[in-house]
């Protein structure tokens, strides 16, 4: 019993830990995200505007509903950091002088803030810092506007707009070639040429203000000024990587823990109640001497809630240890001052009363019906079983099986609740492991989709404005370049009844080559002429289909607006997406060609010379490099769920393994008289083994691939509650993954064979031949 | 020395014999002693009873003589083959091949049918009779389908004998085989047993603790206190179905 006991433990262990470790850390992050918005001053909304005289922010101070209003002056840069020999843009950022800034103000991990009227000085991102080995002190060249200027590192800090650090136009991290810097906003206007001006402005909303009617609001004004668009936190990139990162591991955090503590309950629910069935005769005994049906009870049920509790208490400091480890490793993730984690009570309640309460209906029903037989009856065991020939040997299959497999067979078939649950649980575990590993697979499948398929470009340029097509030829011409294929991408807002939805709408070739649009079958689509397709999830944001007419405002320029029709759907996993044939899209603005950028297929050893030959031309924004993309992607989603993964996997095994050894366990308690009985005839303990070991194996046969649609059906439900504007996982479960989950089942499987083996060795062959059946 | 004594008219062929046989169990504290230097001969083809009060070493000489459990002192040789020295292996070899066992709670495998239970033995056996006709020795031909949860006691049992037999033994040892029926089902029973040793000459050791049973033996053993008090030849044999008690 003291093996089983242990079992139970360990799947309560593994079910708490999961549960109270991942609920823990995911409400550490989401606690300190809030405290750190609210203390640092996260601006509610942002705007972008190409230069706008100061006094604008007095207009924009008279909005209804804003609050507080700072403009800054944001640069892009080129780095120059000794030692490292790749191309490196910054974002450059003002802060106020003299004061601090009243939104998203910094926090100082080391050293000072900038002071007014020292040109060099300079603030950094603390991952840039760490990518780098940046320290106070230390000093690199940064070229803005042509300027090429010295710096100094005078701190290290941190600020609740660059939690994740992610270049503009960019979807993922990458610390190492792009970094956020802060200098003084005098300096920094010098060296931009924005005195007395800004090019960016946050501002935070005034108590139960409106979003939507601020943000209208402000693009109205700020539309003089070359604005694109005012976009609320939403639309921030570190706030919305930070939601869709949250996004995943609320998903990953609530419901596959809380799948794993209901399978555990249901497991020690099962385990308990047999436990006691098999304690029938000791039962009658203690009635027999006088004990009560109460104390007898409470015997029992003490037993288990001291198991339990004891599985509760090492699980609650395993999932404390389990969560704290995460919260300081998804601390190098999202950069927050500091992630206090606490351990939250109700959820170590929620895992006690679930793990107890199976137990305790467990063992209450086992124990009412052993108590309520009179002791002498209950002194002998269950009455005898009854047996009749399985369905198999009555269709006619009967003389394939020799008599230990008939046992095995009718044995099951005789059980059949008890079959049943055994095959539940260990396909539950299956499940779970499944369900833990599912996500490599559709993040690869994502990867091999949106950048073999869809994007199929190395390098994506962007222009600082929209510009002649002569741009396009000059960089086809540059050494490296094999292709290049122009876009122009355009802010709009869609409209279809009342939804709208702001996308970028690119205007591309009728038939690309390197940016493909794609239909659900992944084969690509022509662009029409006319009319606008939409990426799959756009259109069921909006609710429209092709042959709906929507309404598209553009957000720049002369901010026309017009009626299009719905042409067609894309497959797209990340990002939304809308696009135009270019024609229709130049007559949507009313302007003659102009290009935002173009994709470039180039010589794979050109690319970093490449990289810093187009950074280097004065209308380049941005060069993206698809395989940095690519490598940002699965740094992003690889970093945070491989941790999951693993204390997933490791539990799953744990609770494959509390199952299948626990079945396997009682079962040689219920058939070791049989198993003696043909010891003493003459069967070698090969041949039993078969029968024990052979009932355990035909169950989990027979729970694998239930457990494979069980882990299926699952990751399907996870994945629907994760889809979020950024992206959407696809569901794909690689054959890798299955033979992961299927190999973990086994080999608990054959280790509790073994042990069970073992055991049999020590079947008292002379004790079972003096008891009665 | 009272182990020389065999019944002339019976075969002279030593099937088993024990020498300074000694079982001790350890029980904590205490050291039991259930078999103290028994020196006993068993002939083929005969047919012993063994008779003794409870404790008094019965079970102990047939478990040990059936290769279930181990000596703790002397030799037990079957024919040349010394099972003092046998592993666990050669000890499973030795009950599979040359002994059938009949039990008090006749261990029938509930899950199977009166034939398959006698077939889960012929299947390892290596000259057996048929489960059909083993049964239809025991006078159950008509039950072969049955599953033991639908047999009485004496039918039960006659299977367990049944599934003994069915593999043509070199001995039959029956460790209280009546002990769990009444006395007509139980002289059904021995009358099984008996024509078991007659008509197939299988050697037959019976364990009892009645008297009125003995009467059927070739030779009476008497164990008391872990040794054997007395040998007695059965001159006259009185068949079951003439018993009563």
């Amino acid at each position: 019993m003291r093996g089983q006991l242990l079992a139970i433990v360990l799947v309560v262990v593994a079910g708490t830990a999961t549960y109270v470790g991942m609920r823990g850390v995911m409400h550490a992050l989401q606690e300190t995200q809030a405290t750190y918005y609210t203390e640092y001053q996260f601006a509610d909304g942002f705007a972008n505007v190409r230069r706008a005289p100061e006094r604008v922010a007095q207009e924009l101070r008279t909005v209804p509903g804003i609050g507080d209003v700072e403009t800054r002056v944001r640069a892009s840069a080129n780095v120059d950091i000794p030692g490292f020999d790749k191309p490196v843009t910054a974002s450059i950022q003002s802060v106020p002088d003299g004061r601090a800034p009243r939104l998203n103000q910094l926090f100082i991990r080391t050293g000072r803030m900038v002071e007014p009227g020292r040109d060099n000085e300079v603030l950094v991102n603390e991952v840039f810092a760490e990518a780098h080995g940046l320290q106070d002190g230390d000093t690199f060249t940064a070229t803005i506007r042509g300027q090429q200027q010295q710096l100094t590192v005078v701190g290290i800090a941190l600020s609740p707009e660059v939690v994740i650090q992610v270049e503009p136009g960019g979807l993922f991290p990458d610390r190492e070639r792009y970094g956020v810097l802060w200098m003084s906003r005098r300096t920094l206007a010098a060296a931009y040429d924005m005195q007395g001006a800004f090019n960016n402005v946050a501002f935070s909303l005034a108590p139960g203000a409106s979003l939507d009617d601020v943000l209208v609001q402000v693009d109205v004004i700020l539309d003089r000024f070359g604005g694109t668009g005012a976009i609320g936190r939403a639309d921030q990139p570190s706030h919305s990587l930070l939601e869709f990162e949250f996004e995943q591991l609320r998903g990953t955090s609530t419901v596959l823990p809380l799948v794993f503590l209901l399978v555990s309950a249901f497991l020690i629910n099962i385990v308990v109640a047999r436990l006691v069935n098999l304690q029938r005769k000791q039962i009658a005994m203690l009635k027999a001497f006088g004990y009560s049906d109460y104390a007898v009870g409470a015997h029992y049920i003490r037993l288990v809630l001291g198991v339990v509790t004891a599985g509760t208490a090492l699980g609650t400091a395993a999932g404390v240890w389990i969560g704290q480890a995460m919260g300081q490793l998804y601390l190098d993730f999202f950069r927050f001052p500091v992630l206090t984690y606490t351990l939250e009570w109700p959820v170590v309640a929620t895992a006690f009363v679930l793990t107890t309460g199976a137990s305790l209906i467990g063992v209450t029903g086992a124990v009412v019906r052993a108590v309520r037989l009179p002791p002498a009856e209950a002194m002998r065991p269950a009455a005898p079983p009854t047996y009749k020939p399985t369905l198999l040997e009555r269709i006619g299959l009967q003389r394939f099986f020799d008599q230990p497999t008939r046992m095995i067979l009718r044995n099951l078939e005789r059980q059949p609740i008890k079959s049943t649950l055994t095959v539940i649980g260990m396909a539950s575990a299956c499940a779970i492991l499944v369900l833990g590993l599912f996500f490599t697979d559709a993040v690869d499948y994502l990867v091999e989709v949106q950048f073999e398929i869809i994007q199929r470009e190395d390098l994506t340029v962007t222009f600082t404005e929209p510009t002649a097509s002569r741009a396009l030829y000059e960089i086809a011409s540059l050494q490296g370049v094999t292709y290049a294929e122009p876009f122009r991408a355009v802010p709009v807002r869609l409209h279809y009844e009342h939804r709208t939805q702001d996308v970028s709408l690119e205007g591309i070739l009728p038939t690309p080559y390197l940016r493909r649009v794609v239909d659900t079958a992944l084969q690509p689509i022509p662009i029409p002429r006319e009319g606008i397709v939409l990426s799959d999830r756009l259109a069921r944001t909006l609710h429209v289909a092709p042959g709906d007419r929507i309404r598209v405002e553009v957000l720049e320029g002369a901010r026309r607006t017009h009626v299009v029709p719905v042409v067609g759907r894309a497959e797209q996993f990340i990002g939304v997406g809308a696009y135009m044939d270019f024609e229709a899209l130049y007559r949507l603005l009313g302007e003659g060609p102009s290009l935002s950028g173009a994709f470039l297929m180039i010589e794979k050893e050109a690319v970093d010379t490449l990289q810093e030959t187009i950074l280097d031309r004065p209308q380049v924004a941005g060069v993206i490099s698809q395989d940095r993309a690519v490598e940002g992607f699965e740094e992003a989603s690889a970093e945070n769920l491989l941790v999951f993964t693993f204390i997933l996997s490791l539990f799953a095994g744990v609770i494959a393994f509390g199952v299948i050894y626990n079945s396997a366990r009682i079962t040689l308690s219920e058939r070791d008289r049989e198993l003696a009985s043909l010891r003493v005839l003459g069967f070698t303990q090969g041949e039993i083994s078969y029968i024990l070991i052979g009932e355990i194996a035909l169950l989990t046969l027979v729970a694998l691939p239930l457990g494979f649609a069980l882990g299926a059906l699952g990751a399907a439900g996870v994945l629907a509650l994760l889809e979020t504007d950024l992206y959407q996982i696809p569901l794909a479960l690689s054959r890798a993954t299955f033979a992961t989950a299927a190999t973990v089942v086994l080999i608990s499987a054959i280790v509790s064979a073994v042990i069970l083996r073992r055991k049999l060795h020590t079947l008292d062959l002379i004790a079972v031949l003096k008891t009665r059946e | 020395m009272v182990d020389s004594a065999y019944p002339s008219a019976m075969n002279s062929e030593v099937v088993f014999r024990t020498e300074h046989l000694s079982k001790i169990y350890d029980m904590g504290e205490v050291q039991v002693h259930a078999l103290r230097e028994v020196d006993l001969e068993l002939y083929r083809e005969e047919l012993v009873v063994l008779l003794g009060a409870s404790g008094s070493g019965k079970s102990t000489l047939v478990n040990i003589l059936g290769g279930l459990d181990t000596a703790t002192e002397g030799r037990v040789l079957y024919g040349d083959q010394d099972l003092t020295r046998a592993n666990d292996r050669e000890l499973t070899q030795y009950r599979r091949r040359y002994v059938g066992f009949v039990f008090q709670f006749y261990n029938l495998i509930p899950s199977l049918t009166a034939r398959e239970n006698v077939a889960i033995v012929t299947e390892i056996a290596e000259n057996p009779i048929p489960p059909e006709e083993a049964l239809d020795l025991m006078g159950l031909g008509d039950r072969l389908d049955s599953f033991p949860s639908q047999l009485s006691g004496g039918q039960q049992q006659r299977v367990a004998i049944a599934r003994a037999i069915a593999k043509q033994p070199a001995v039959l040892l029956c460790d209280e085989p009546t002990g769990a029926l009444d006395s007509e089902t139980g002289v059904v029973v021995l009358d099984a047993i008996e024509r078991v040793n007659r008509d197939l000459g299988t050697t037959t050791m019976v364990i009892t603790h009645n008297v009125v049973q003995a009467k059927i033996a070739d030779r009476v053993i008497r164990l008391s206190n872990g040794r054997i008090s007395d040998i007695t030849i059965n001159k006259s044999k009185t068949a079951a179905r003439d018993l009563t008690w």
